[in-house]
């Protein structure tokens, strides 16, 4: 059944129909439409989940950590300053292997206090032990929290998902979307079944101190898991595919006009969007150009953006963020996937809309342009 | 409720041979605590000495399911188990523990148990009250006495350990609407007794118990028990229970006994003036006789 929706209201759907026992909240713009619809739910008897309205975002995560703990599902979601203020807890969860779904209603950080989009919040958090995956439309936000649970739950994988979805600029538009049946979700995303949980049948220590002699295994596990989740990311794309008949490219990446082209844009969120409406137009004028939009952020896809690029001279990299004092975090990581290869392309950091400042298709045309000729890193103001 | 030790459960939850130091009052409290609360229970914990003496990884004390996330969140992890309970249909028959040493209680762990507090969740919280952050190394919290040497609040030339009385959290957890009690491990009948109907209680319960700690307020480690009972019979930690807002005082010193001997037995005192002595044991007196007074009135604390 396909309605129009607010973006949220699809994040929101798709949490209705994954039945999360605990939903731990606290508001922050642009992420509050998600929380205020999932509270009109509970409060209809439409879904039966119990809502913690705590009293900031570290005890919401805190309370998520332990409502998983007890093998129940759990959802939560923020942006911006409230994720900021989750950091500590993140690599906690991460770390006790809780497969927590959050959505990101991505949103710039202070200061100057901003409440409109970019991506500084959760690329902060990149090294966090989180899956993160970034969404493009309406449709695709609901599509992907049903796969999170699968992706998190997965009993090879046990690491928490955080949906990023552009604030405002996704989270607050409109577009139809199929809203999938709560039978066929039952099917593809079974009821949660805990390897490990807090019960007085069988007790266990969750969360003890690690000395120096056992620490780093525990890094290195969660570390070997995360690069081994690429291909349960990609499986479950697959399966998602066959039930519903829709994917997202191989789950981690997606491109578009991709094969023949020279160069190509990458970038994460709606700014994807933007660009396919370029390439369109540039291929009219007989450019070879594409996109490569970049789900998976973390686990980072290096051999599947490697391999699709092939016949590509040069790459644009669009950054909505900033690691102050070096460049975009995207396109520092585009830069170390292909160091080790023979052939590479010439690729270019592009920062642009930070703070809600729009991005155009001027902008992307400017990125295009400046692939071959551009100083490492530019602003795209 | 058990009228007497012989009462108490011989079953042991918390397992001898961690790495509290000898003598230690939170080793004894958390042993005693999980007596009262039995098998059917989940303890969370926070980041304190009880933590990280406990839970050397692949060893553990707890012959209970236990969870530690950080310092500040334990009340917040609690809250999450508690409404999980709730909809695994399991909230009736199990217990919901938790441990928080002062500093993760009075200071940083505030705000969260505050919030669950107001929520209305159902855990009873025990404040292990070694009145200082000790397993970073006796700095000063918001529950250390005045005039106490700590790391952060040494005794120097000038200014003569803390500058401030301990933060009244009894009551703060009172006016939430709390169960309420304070302990001490001299007590340990009234304390199981206490956690017993913190537990059996429909709401949030606040226990705060008075652990000294040997390594931190510089005694020597086989006159635990003694201080612990000093302190009671000084007045400086009166036992007393706030249900609904009224408050009973549990027990009462048989004599007067100034607060001196107390004082004098421990280093992190050791530099304190008479005048000095003379400011505890007027704060003393003022407090003992508003609990007295609050006690006789039975009118609401707050
Ligand atoms: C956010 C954060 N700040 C500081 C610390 C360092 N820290 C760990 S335990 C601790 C002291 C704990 O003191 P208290 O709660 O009184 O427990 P105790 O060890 O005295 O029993 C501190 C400061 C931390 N782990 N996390
Ligand atoms: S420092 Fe004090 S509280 Fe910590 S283990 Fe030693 S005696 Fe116990
Ligand atoms: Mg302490």
């Amino acid at each position: 059944m396909k309605k129009v929706i607010e973006a949220s209201t699809a994040v929101a759907l798709g949490v209705k129909l994954c039945e999360p026992g605990v939903i731990p909240m606290y508001p922050i713009t642009p992420q509050t439409h998600i929380v205020e619809r999932l509270a009109d739910y509970i409060n209809d008897g439409l879904l039966s989940s119990e809502m913690i309205h705590v009293e900031s975002e570290h005890s919401a995560i805190s309370a998520a950590l332990g409502a998983e703990a007890m093998g129940v599902r759990t959802f939560t979601a923020t942006a911006s300053q409230g994720l900021a203020l989750m950091h500590e807890i993140l690599f906690v969860v991460a770390g006790m292997r809780l497969p927590v779904v959050m959505a990101v209603a991505n949103r710039a950080l202070s200061a100057p206090i901003n409440i409109w989009n970019d991506h500084q919040d959760s690329i902060s958090e990149r090294d966090s032990g989180w899956i993160q995956l970034y969404v493009e439309s309406a449709q695709e936000a609901l599509d992907t929290i049903i796969q999170a649970y699968k992706i998190a739950e997965n009993r090879k994988v046990l690491l928490p998902v955080m949906v990023c979805l552009d604030g405002f600029t996704l989270s607050h538009v409109y577009e139809p979307v199929d809203i999938l049946k709560q039978e066929d979700v039952n099917k593809f995303l079974p009821q949660y079944n805990p390897l490990f949980k807090l019960d007085p049948k069988k007790p266990i220590t969750m969360g003890p101190i690690g000395f120096p002699n056992t620490y780093m295994e525990f890094r290195k596990q969660t570390h070997d898991t995360m690069l081994d989740s690429i291909n349960i990311i990609k499986d479950v794309n697959n399966q998602f595919k066959e039930s519903f008949n829709r994917s997202y490219g191989n789950g981690l990446i997606e491109t578009y006009k991709i094969e023949d082209a020279n160069y190509a844009i990458a970038a994460m969120g709606t700014a994807c969007s933007t660009t396919r409406v370029v390439v369109d137009e540039l291929r009219k004028q007989g450019k070879k150009v594409g996109l490569i939009k970049i789900k998976s952020f973390r686990p980072f896809p290096k051999q599947e953006i490697i391999s699709c690029c092939k016949n590509i001279k040069g790459i644009a990299v669009i950054d909505r963020n900033i690691s102050l004092g070096n460049e975009g975090a995207l396109y520092t990581e585009l830069r170390s996937a292909f160091y080790n290869q023979n052939k590479k392309p010439i690729i270019k950091g592009f920062i642009a809309g930070l703070g809600g400042r729009d991005i155009t298709p001027d902008h992307i045309k400017t990125a295009f342009k400046k692939i071959e000729n551009s100083s490492d890193t530019e602003w795209l103001l | 409720m058990e009228k007497t030790i012989a009462g108490i459960s011989t079953e042991e939850f918390f397992a001898s041979g961690h790495r509290a130091c000898a003598g230690c009052g939170v080793a004894l409290a958390a042993r005693h605590a999980l007596k009262a609360a039995g098998k059917n229970t989940i303890v969370v914990t926070a980041t304190s000495c009880l933590e990280v003496f406990s839970t050397p990884y692949p060893e553990t004390s707890w012959r209970v399911p236990w969870i530690h996330g950080a310092f500040e969140n334990a009340a917040a992890i609690a809250s999450g188990i508690d409404r999980a309970l709730k909809t695994l249909g399991k909230r009736k028959d199990t217990n919901l523990l938790v441990f928080g040493g002062d500093g993760g209680t009075f200071d940083i762990g505030l705000q969260a148990l505050s919030g669950a507090a107001e929520r209305d969740q159902n855990f009873c919280y025990v404040c292990l009250d070694n009145a200082a952050y000790m397993n970073t190394g006796i700095q000063r919290s918001g529950a250390t006495p005045k005039y106490a040497s700590t790391t952060t609040s040494p005794a120097g030339k000038i200014i003569h350990g803390k500058t401030e009385f301990k933060k009244p959290m009894p009551f703060i957890m009172a006016a939430h609407g709390a169960y309420v009690a304070t302990a001490n491990i001299t007590f340990p009948l009234d304390f199981i007794n206490k956690v017993k109907k913190g537990l059996a209680f429909d709401g949030p319960a606040y226990i705060q118990v008075y652990v000294p700690c040997p390594t931190g307020w510089k005694f020597a480690n086989n006159l635990t028990i003694d201080i612990a009972k000093l302190a009671f019979e000084t007045k400086i930690t009166p036992l007393y229970e706030i249900e609904k807002g009224i408050l009973t005082i549990s027990r009462k010193p048989a004599k007067e006994i100034p607060v001196k001997e107390y004082l004098k037995l421990q280093g992190r005192f050791k530099h304190v003036t008479d005048d000095e002595i003379r400011d505890i044991q007027q704060h003393v007196n003022n407090e003992w006789k508003r609990l007295l007074e609050l006690e006789k009135n039975k009118s609401r604390v707050c």
